[in-house]
């Protein structure tokens, strides 16, 4: 025990110079870098390097930390603030999803739980992380066992079937904040039935960590999760500048640390570096891909598996994805935790994310992102994996076009599994979407 | 009449088109064979059948596109928008039903896409739909149109899927049932499928439609039905997209 807490506070210290030297040693030509005029982007983001660094420390830590801080695994948008305060160490089976989608792990992963009788219909997350669980396999090396389960419904009810089967196989505790779906606006009957799931989760997490919760760390973690998500949407901001010193698709990469590192110094400080090198950019007129002509929002989850060729080929014919309802999810929501009000306000934040909220607020969403980003046009991927987030998108998209004259294209696919993507056909309506621009 | 000026090749999956027009874009030649996997020879003997002066610019879409030596090469998408506005002069709803995908596209002033719809996923709502059950049937494709106007209580086929609609069919004639009806009831089982994807469509908005199915006027009858609106077919449906790519390579 006492061995594990020293490993684990050694990692976490020392970690980041050593990452630091190891990311120089091993750096990858980054895109653009020498590659000619015909290379479609703009030079790579410096603080690139300094995200891998971040998040590879955050999986290299959790390896060491079992046994020494308790572990919770929580699903995206679950208040992880009072875990937090509690000394948690937690992981995040989405984020480490994404990782297996991006590296294309997810048919064998897939399959190793189809065989068990998962269906294929299922969130290709909750069937790669499952698979992950059944196989053992992982591409961080490997994951802390969890003390406790935390599943808050906000973004789906997948999660709450896919954290019960994680708590039946680890056979450990799952702590469930119910979230009510909000029409309109988060009646008050509804915050303060989340608040009070708070307090009984303070008390369970309490249990498992053995103290109880220290106001004075809770409040501090929620004000840096308030100030993260701040940082996190100033930097989005900056995507609205002409032209765009970043693409939507660096974003999807550069929002792992406000998802996974929410409420952590290390998250807030990563964002600064971020907007202050988006602001130099801005100064500077270097855009995120060579020549933009055509600005795009991108609607749902990105597809992982597809995001280099995609990006590559908006980028060769001038297209930009200069915002996407997915990254801005994350600077929405959060920005309304308060320390003055804890529970009150993070319940609040936590039932107003984008997910847990009606089509018309998505539509205005969408269309607030257009105006104030000059996109003209918008990608909204249809994922077969996330439900919620798809469903209602052709009414979204008939809208988008009759009421803010935004060109729209519904493209087909799935954010994790690449046995869902059609090569000939989705690069075929991506190509007569853009020709319709011209 | 001005002479030749461009060439429009429009490489589909099951046919292969290409015409030539002059300036105005009217069509002086043109030539369709069914799709041959040896493209470029097949590209050579259509240029040679054109009779196309050397050096004519070529505009080339379908799905083979990207093997025809062309100056420009386009969707089928823009296309079938610019070919069609080109025959009709008029914005509107195009619907063009190929062998192995259905398109709906809207088309604005000029001939500009204002947005479109695809069914390409699998072969329901799309012409393979009615040349697979039809086969089955052993009806020619020339006789498609009679039998249908023959029927005179259509048989409702209510499977959209192809492989299940087959099966289907097959049940119906063990019923019984008579093969006009039959084939009625696919007509208006397709157009149904096609008119899902074309959705509502606003009033006073015209509805065209392109492709080899527009040559069946059974199927243009039970997709005008299905619609409530009265939809007219684009002279020469078939050769609609190669000539939005003659007119491409022309600009
Ligand atoms: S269904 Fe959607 S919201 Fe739920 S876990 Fe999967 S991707 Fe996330």
């Amino acid at each position: 025990m006492i061995l594990r807490k020293l490993q684990y506070k050694a990692i976490s210290c020392l970690g980041p110079g050593l990452l630091s030297v190891a990311s120089r040693i091993g750096k990858r030509p980054g895109r653009g870098s020498a590659q000619g005029a015909a290379h479609p982007f703009g030079p790579p983001l410096e603080s690139g390097r300094k995200l891998r660094e971040i998040m590879s420390l955050h999986y290299l830590s959790g390896r060491y930390a079992d046994g020494a801080v308790p572990v919770a695994w929580v699903t995206s948008g679950f208040p992880v603030e009072p875990l937090r305060a509690l000394g948690f160490h937690a992981v995040y089976p989405e984020n480490h999803a994404a990782v297996c989608s991006v590296k294309r792990l997810v048919p064998e992963l897939s399959a190793a739980v189809e065989r068990l009788g998962y269906s294929r219909e299922l969130c290709g997350y909750a069937r790669a992380d499952l698979g992950c669980a059944v196989t053992g396999t992982t591409p961080v090396g490997r994951l802390p066992r969890p003390d406790l389960l935390c599943c808050c419904t906000n973004i789906c009810q997948t999660v709450l079937y896919w954290f019960r089967a994680l708590a039946d196989r680890f056979r450990v505790p799952l702590a469930v904040v119910d979230a009510p779906f909000v029409y309109g606006e988060a009646k008050a009957g509804h915050l303060e039935y989340f608040a009070d799931q708070l307090r009984g989760l303070a008390e369970t997490a309490g249990g498992i960590a053995g103290r109880a919760t220290d106001r004075g760390a809770l409040l501090e973690t929620v004000r840096l999760s308030r100030e993260g998500s701040l940082l996190w949407a100033e930097c989005l901001a900056a995507g609205r500048a002409v032209p765009s010193p970043w693409t939507g698709f660096d974003a999807f990469f550069h929002m792992a640390p406000i998802v996974a590192l929410r409420g952590t110094k290390e998250c807030n400080g990563y964002y600064r570096m971020l907007r202050d090198e988006l602001n130099d950019r801005i100064s500077r007129g270097v855009g995120g891909i060579g020549n933009e002509r055509f600005r795009l929002l991108w609607d749902n989850l990105p597809v992982w598996h597809r995001l280099r060729p995609l990006s590559a080929v908006l980028a060769e014919n001038g297209f930009n994805i200069v915002c996407s309802t997915y990254a801005a999810a994350w600077a929405e929501a959060g920005a309304a935790i308060d320390p003055a009000d804890p529970e009150g306000s993070m319940a609040r934040a936590y039932l107003n994310v984008l997910l847990n909220r009606d089509l018309p607020y998505r539509l205005s969403f969408m269309k607030r992102l257009c105006a104030e980003s000059g996109s003209t046009g918008a990608i909204l991927h249809s994922d077969r994996s996330c439900k919620p987030y798809s469903i209602g998108q052709v009414d979204l998209q008939r809208r988008l076009v009759s009421e803010a004259g935004v060109r729209t294209l519904l493209l087909e696919a799935d954010h994790a599994d690449p046995r869902s993507w059609s090569e000939e056909q989705a690069g075929h309506r991506l190509a007569a979407f853009m020709e319709s621009f011209e | 009449m001005s002479g030749p000026a461009s060439i429009g090749v429009d490489a589909g999956s099951t046919t292969f088109k290409a015409v030539l027009v002059d300036r105005e874009g009217r069509i002086l030649a043109s030539f369709l064979e069914p799709a041959d996997p040896r493209l470029e020879e097949q590209a050579a003997r259509a240029l040679d059948a054109l009779q196309a002066p050397p050096g004519t610019p070529v505009g080339a879409t379908g799905y083979g596109r990207r093997r025809i030596h062309a100056a420009r090469t386009l969707t089928e998408i823009t296309c079938h928008a610019r070919g069609a506005f080109s025959r009709t002069g008029e914005p509107g709803i195009l619907v063009d039903v190929g062998g192995q995908d259905t398109k709906v596209v809207r088309v604005g002033p000029g001939g500009a896409v204002l947005d479109f719809s695809m069914n390409d996923k699998c072969a329901a709502g799309t012409g393979r739909f009615l040349e697979v059950i039809l086969a089955r049937l052993r009806i020619p494709k020339e006789e498609i149109a009679r039998y249908a106007a023959r029927s005179t209580r259509p048989v409702p086929v209510t499977s959209t899927c192809t492989v299940f609609a087959e099966s289907e069919v097959v049940s119906l004639v063990a019923r019984g049932e008579a093969v006009e009806d039959i084939v009625k009831g696919l007509h208006a089982a397709l157009a149904s499928r096609v008119a899902s994807l074309v959705g509502q469509v606003p009033p006073g908005s015209r509805v065209f439609m392109s492709g080899g199915v527009a040559l069946n006027p059974a199927m243009v009858e039970a997709l005008s039905k299905e619609l409530s609106v009265p939809v007219s077919v684009v002279p020469d449906p078939q050769l609609v997209g190669a000539l939005g790519a003659a007119l491409s390579a022309l600009s």
